[in-house]
């Protein structure tokens, strides 16, 4: 019965082995000079161990009582963690090493991020819930004041670390008022209690407190002031990191949350998320407009792809999860490649965050800038490119489940929206030369990280990889 | 007679003055920290009132789990509060402001 168990968790239980192995083997060996083959080989293994997940999986299985599930769904979101870690993994290794960043604690604490991720979208129970979540949340606080001699870096962690941990205590206390509402901890046994019109006013409390909690991680107005400084304060790879696993895991646990266990109750959260998705849109687009820093304004425009991503989610329809899945799986490769041009963005081998730096950097760069370009449309939405669909993905399951306003208010949105993404391009072609121009890219691993982004924003809407098909089975197995 | 509500009602006060300790509190981040162990602990005490009255193990081994991670995340709270300490030379909440906007 354990070793059944055990069997079903493998995954999780590898990466934490290894994270844990090489903690100890690297303090007693070689320390910082090991930084470097340790980054290499956490990527290796998140590749390998993403590749088993997507491949062998087959139907759903529970482990420990029905506390983890593993079925299509989990392994869905854990494949789009693993190879978008593996990648900013890859990205980081370069610009940490040039800038002496490049601690063997950096790819171990990566590495238990992803574990916490793995078990987020896998909790069948309250407690394997917050354990996963938690388990990211401190790795994530560290990894954010990784650059412990600069004071941005650390006050981005302070900051992350003490809005994070009051995001926990709303969650946790809405789980404490679940579990006495609804007698247990169990998501399937809550979803018995949880059933359309008869939810108890504490149980509707705990719910309420549960979103607000999930809100905070995935950055969702109104727990959204966070975003922005952290995201400036960080080391850029870490920021590249906040924007892509945590995000995915984070609106997987939602849909895991809302459908397992409130499933029975569409119409008391549908509203709710449907509230915080409008006014995450609208703010992203808006606050993005005056920003001159690049991360920042990643922030904001990540705080609207939260968004349109829990757009899929407020239609409670299995459509809409299918949405959401698409949706997020896109904007975590677009994000990659943005990340990727931004970590290049250099002078004199210091990095530049200031938009105007990139006056006329398509007369010296005319590949790259058409690679970012690409990228920038796609992230406004512009068809004919990948980022256009995912919005339709979104909006369509928007309107089928009768919150027509929800999609107009997207559409409106995603028009102011791709101001912002527009102006950085009008600076790369149009813009005002620069007396000190930006260093030209040197690393190649960047710069095929680019290019990969880029050619499949174009290539992709041919049949998305078979990302479409893949993103319906997962929906099928979380809904019904 | 306590029952149930008298320790929903002492959990839900913790949790506010924890709450408000976070937002109100203008002076020293350590306070923040402890403002968190307030609501930590708020919910612990929920979870066992709720244990005891289901008279269900399961709120008392989540009990347990809670405090782990509370302490876990104090070590890491006072790990960052250190360092941005020496870069900083002070801890009081209104210095947390070198980026904004």
């Amino acid at each position: 019965m354990i070793s059944a168990d055990l069997n079903i968790i493998l995954p999780e239980i590898l990466i934490a082995l290894f994270a844990m192995v090489a903690l100890v083997g690297a303090v007693y060996t070689g320390k910082d000079k090991l930084a470097s083959v340790l980054v290499w080989a956490t990527s290796a293994l998140f590749l390998l161990i993403a590749f088993w997940v997507g491949t062998t999986g087959e139907g759903a299985s529970v482990a420990f009582n029905g506390m983890f599930i593993e079925d299509g769904f989990s392994r869905f979101a854990k494949v789009v963690i693993l190879t978008s870690a593996a990648a900013v993994l890859l990205m980081s290794e370069g610009y940490m090493a040039r800038r002496g960043l490049l601690r063997f604690e950096y790819p171990l604490l990566v590495a238990l991020a992803v574990v916490g991720m793995m078990m987020m979208v896998s909790a069948g129970d309250l407690m394997s819930l917050y354990m996963g979540l938690e388990l990211q949340s401190l790795a994530l606080y560290v990894v954010a004041s990784l650059r412990r001699d600069s004071v941005k870096s650390t006050e981005a962690g302070l900051k992350y670390f003490v809005l994070g941990a009051l995001s926990s205590g709303l969650l946790l206390y809405g789980a404490s008022l679940i579990y006495g509402f609804a007698g247990t901890t169990l998501f399937s046994g809550i979803i018995a209690a949880a059933t359309e019109g008869h939810v108890s006013v504490g149980l509707l409390l705990g719910l309420v407190l549960m979103i607000s909690g999930l809100a905070f991680k995935v950055s969702a107005v109104p727990f959204h002031m966070w975003t922005p400084d952290v995201y400036e304060g960080s080391p850029t790879p870490v920021t590249a990191f906040f924007a892509t696993a945590p995000k995915m895991a984070a609106m997987g646990l939602f849909a895991r949350v809302m459908h397992d266990a409130f499933g029975g109750a569409v119409a008391d959260w549908s509203q709710v998320i449907a509230l915080i998705s409008v006014l995450s849109m609208f703010l992203g687009a808006v606050a993005a407009i005056g920003q001159r820093d690049i991360k920042r304004l990643m922030a904001y425009s990540s705080i609207a792809h939260m968004g349109y991503a829990l757009m899929g989610l407020a239609a409670g329809t299995e459509l809409g999860v299918h949405a959401m899945l698409v949706y997020m799986a896109i904007y975590v490769t677009m994000n990659v490649g943005t990340f990727a041009f931004i970590m290049s963005m250099e002078r004199d081998g210091q990095p530049v965050t200031d938009i105007n730096a990139l006056g006329m950097y398509a007369s010296k760069e005319p590949g790259k800038a058409l690679a970012m370009l690409v990228l920038l449309f796609s992230l406004a939405g512009v068809p004919p490119l990948l980022g256009f669909f995912g919005k339709l993905y979104v909006l369509r399951a928007a309107y089928e489940a009768g919150l027509a306003w929800l999609a107009v208010a997207g559409v409106i949105a995603s028009v102011i929206g791709a101001f912002y993404y527009l102006r950085i391009v009008y600076y790369m072609y149009f813009g005002e030369e620069q007396e000190e121009a930006l260093d030209g890219g040197k690393s190649p691993v960047l710069w095929g990280f680019l290019m990969a982004s880029a050619i499949i924003m174009v290539v992709g809407i041919v049949n998305m990889f078979g990302v479409d098909g893949a993103a319906q089975a997962a929906a099928m197995a979380l809904v019904n | 007679m306590i029952g149930l509500e008298h320790y929903l009602t002492v959990a839900a006060v913790l949790f506010v003055i924890g709450i408000f300790g976070l937002f109100l509190n203008r002076k020293n981040v350590i306070i923040l920290l402890m403002s968190i162990e307030l609501m930590l602990l708020a919910v612990n005490i929920n979870l066992v009132a709720f244990s005891t009255h289901l008279g269900d193990l399961v709120g008392q081994v989540f009990t347990l789990f809670v405090l782990t991670v509370a302490a876990a995340e104090a070590a890491i709270g006072l790990a960052i509060l250190v360092c941005f300490f020496r870069n900083r030379g002070t801890i009081a909440v209104e210095d947390v402001n070198v980026m904004k906007g």
